[in-house]
């Protein structure tokens, strides 16, 4: 221990400290009994339940799952990637919120100064763009990929029903960011798009009139969709997902091999 | 003493003098204190079904009963007759909701027959094994399917029994229902953390590498400020939503821009899980699901590719190689920097 000077090294002493800290009430209080990270990972089938158990994020998963459901050929990770995309498009969204402001006559130019005044500022509206676009894609194609294993039959209809909801929202979430840069695409894909609301048979122009705060699109329409897009929307998505995460695990897991 | 009804007495003794190999009349005259003791012979069965009026019978000491010496599980008495004393003798004699088909009261004796099995708080309701533990309340019931339901009797055996051996009496069988889905055979497994966690990571760093790709080389479009008075030509939906604009110059837009994504769309699409009542999930036996399923991503795949690409000025059809792309999404945008 002690060196020439009869002083403890810094390198001991270094480790000293660590060993306090790991050892002490607050880590404790922090990592949950058994933590791979207070006691080493030593690659055991009780570690590797640790390893689920005491995260979070990890213990949506089971313990165990089915050999087949690990397969990339089975679910191709599609509900996975669309729930990761959603995170990546809320971080990208919040960084986009710090600098846009919903209102006619900013909304243009806040975005445009994004691309041009704010440090990465152009890479992350396209990030949160395309991984928009994509989490369209990734959801439909999930759809897909559960009709094909017919793994909306029972004990799953419920589920299903769940997702086609978290498609719907998908593309609402996707549509009314559309309109947010408050440029000429936006304003008349929304236009075009809206414009099919009021078609719906007898309440037409009142559907229509409720989703664009107005007859037309306008600022009021900007500021409405900017408060669906940033809050209404995602804040319903989250429950419907939570409930379908819970429900995979409650039906069994991903459903059973061919 | 609670009176006990006329049938369920009868029934009792009725499955008693089955039971034993004795007279009806006998069993019944004892029951009801107008007779001496039956003479149980000797081949007594171990183990005997008993019907819901027995039960009821056996909450109260009865004649039989009292040639035992004193019960030793007092506890386990109590349980019955809190569960299915009140149910059976009190009230009216109503056989138990799980009973899906009532078996009238003449053939049941000898059946395993559901019985009062709805006391609502009782441990009556619950099934145990009573002998070994007389207090188990059966909260640990979860994975059972069929439970049955035993009586205690006491440890002592009654006459005619070989010294240690207990009878058990079958007073109820109530179906358990699972609250979640119970496997019933074991699957092959892996532990999540590697397997499944590696592959998850993996599809993520995949989708992330792209999407930043992406973002890099495609930026996104920015024309010109929204202006309501200068309609583009022409006027496009977002992709996702161009095969139902594509719909909208074949039908009316009632049809196309309400009836379909409303009903086809949304409540369709809810409704397959109830309409598609084949169970196989193997893709030969459900050959028609796939292919409607397969035409539906064709016909969608087709009209936004229509849309995207086919529609030109005042969305009339044009080529693509001839007039160029309509659809500013993506137009003008991919820079390689
Ligand atoms: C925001 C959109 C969605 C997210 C984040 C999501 C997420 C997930 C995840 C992570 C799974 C686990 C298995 C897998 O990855 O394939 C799953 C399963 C499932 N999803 Fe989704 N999903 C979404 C949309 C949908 C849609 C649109 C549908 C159908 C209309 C759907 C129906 C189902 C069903 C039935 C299962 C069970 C599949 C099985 O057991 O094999 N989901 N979802």
């Amino acid at each position: 221990m002690a060196n020439g000077n009869g002083r403890t090294a810094l390198k001991d002493r270094v480790k000293e400290a660590q060993e306090k800290l790991w050892g002490s009430q607050v880590v404790e209080a922090i990592l949950r009994p058994g933590s791979p990270f207070k006691q080493g990972y030593q690659d055991s089938p009780r570690n590797r339940s640790y390893v689920v158990m005491n995260n979070v994020l990890y213990h949506l998963h089971p313990v165990k799952v089915k050999r087949h459901g690990v397969k990339l050929s089975y679910t191709l990770c599609l509900g996975g990637l669309s729930f990761f995309l959603f995170i990546v498009l809320t971080i990208t969204g919040i960084f986009l919120m710090f600098y846009y402001t919903p209102t006619g006559e900013l909304a243009y130019d806040d975005i445009q100064r994004l691309s041009t005044d704010v440090a990465f500022g152009s890479l992350v509206r396209n990030i949160h763009r395309w991984g928009a676009h994509l989490m369209v894609l990734s959801v439909f194609l999930h759809m897909s990929r559960v009709f094909y294993h017919g793994a909306y039959k029972p004990p799953r209809e419920f589920n299903w029903v769940v997702g086609v909801i978290l498609l719907l929202l998908t593309l609402l979430l996707s549509f009314s960011g559309y309109l947010l840069p408050w440029d000429q695409l936006a304003l008349w894909a929304v236009t075009v798009g809206t414009n099919m609301a009021g078609f719906v048979p007898v309440f037409g122009n009142q559907v229509k009139f409720a989703l664009l705060a107005g007859a037309e699109v306008s600022a009021a329409t900007l500021l409405r969709f900017y408060v669906l897009h940033v809050l209404a929307f995602p804040f319903v998505i989250v429950i419907f997902m939570a409930v379908h995460f819970w429900r995979v695990r409650k039906d069994g897991g991903v459903s059973g091999p061919l | 003493m609670v009176d006990i009804p006329e049938d369920l007495l009868r029934r009792s003794a009725e499955a008693k003098a089955r039971a034993l190999g004795v007279p009806v009349e006998a069993v019944l005259a004892e029951m009801t204190g107008e007779g001496p003791p039956v003479e149980v012979p000797r081949a007594e069965p171990m183990e005997r079904p008993v019907t819901d009026a027995e039960a009821a019978a056996e909450a109260e000491p009865e004649p039989a009963m009292s040639e035992v010496p004193p019960r030793s599980q007092p506890e386990a008495e109590v349980e019955i007759s809190q569960g299915a004393e009140p149910e059976v003798a009190a009230e009216e004699p109503k056989v138990a909701e799980y009973d899906e088909e009532p078996v009238p009261p003449a053939e049941a004796s000898s059946e395993v027959e559901p019985v009062a099995a709805e006391a609502e708080t009782g441990p009556a309701e619950v099934a145990t094994l009573v002998e070994e533990r007389p207090s188990d309340d059966g909260s640990g019931n979860g994975s059972g399917r069929l439970a049955a339901m035993v009586t205690p009797r006491p440890v002592v055996p009654p006459t005619g029994l070989p010294e240690g051996v207990r009878t058990q009496r079958l007073l109820t069988v109530v179906k358990a229902r699972a609250i979640q889905t119970v496997k019933p055979d074991p699957t092959d497994k892996v532990n999540t953390w590697p397997h499944l966690m590696l592959m998850e990571f993996s599809a993520l760093l995949a989708i992330t590498g792209l999407l930043v790709v992406m973002a890099v080389v495609i930026h996104s479009p920015l024309l010109d400020p929204a202006n309501v008075n200068l309609t583009p030509n022409p006027s496009k939906a977002p992709w996702y939503f161009l095969g139902l604009q594509e719909l909208l110059s074949y039908f009316d837009p009632q049809i196309a821009g309400v009836m379909v994504p409303t009903f086809t769309g949304l409540i369709g699409f809810m409704l397959i899980p109830f309409i598609d009542k084949n169970p196989s999930t193997r893709p030969s036996d459900r050959k028609f699901a796939v292919m409607l399923y397969s035409i539906f991503i064709a016909g969608s795949a087709t009209l936004t590719m229509f849309g995207v690409l086919f529609r030109g000025r005042g969305f009339n059809w044009s080529y693509p190689w001839r007039d160029g792309i309509f659809f500013d999404d993506l137009l003008d945008w991919v820079h390689f920097e």
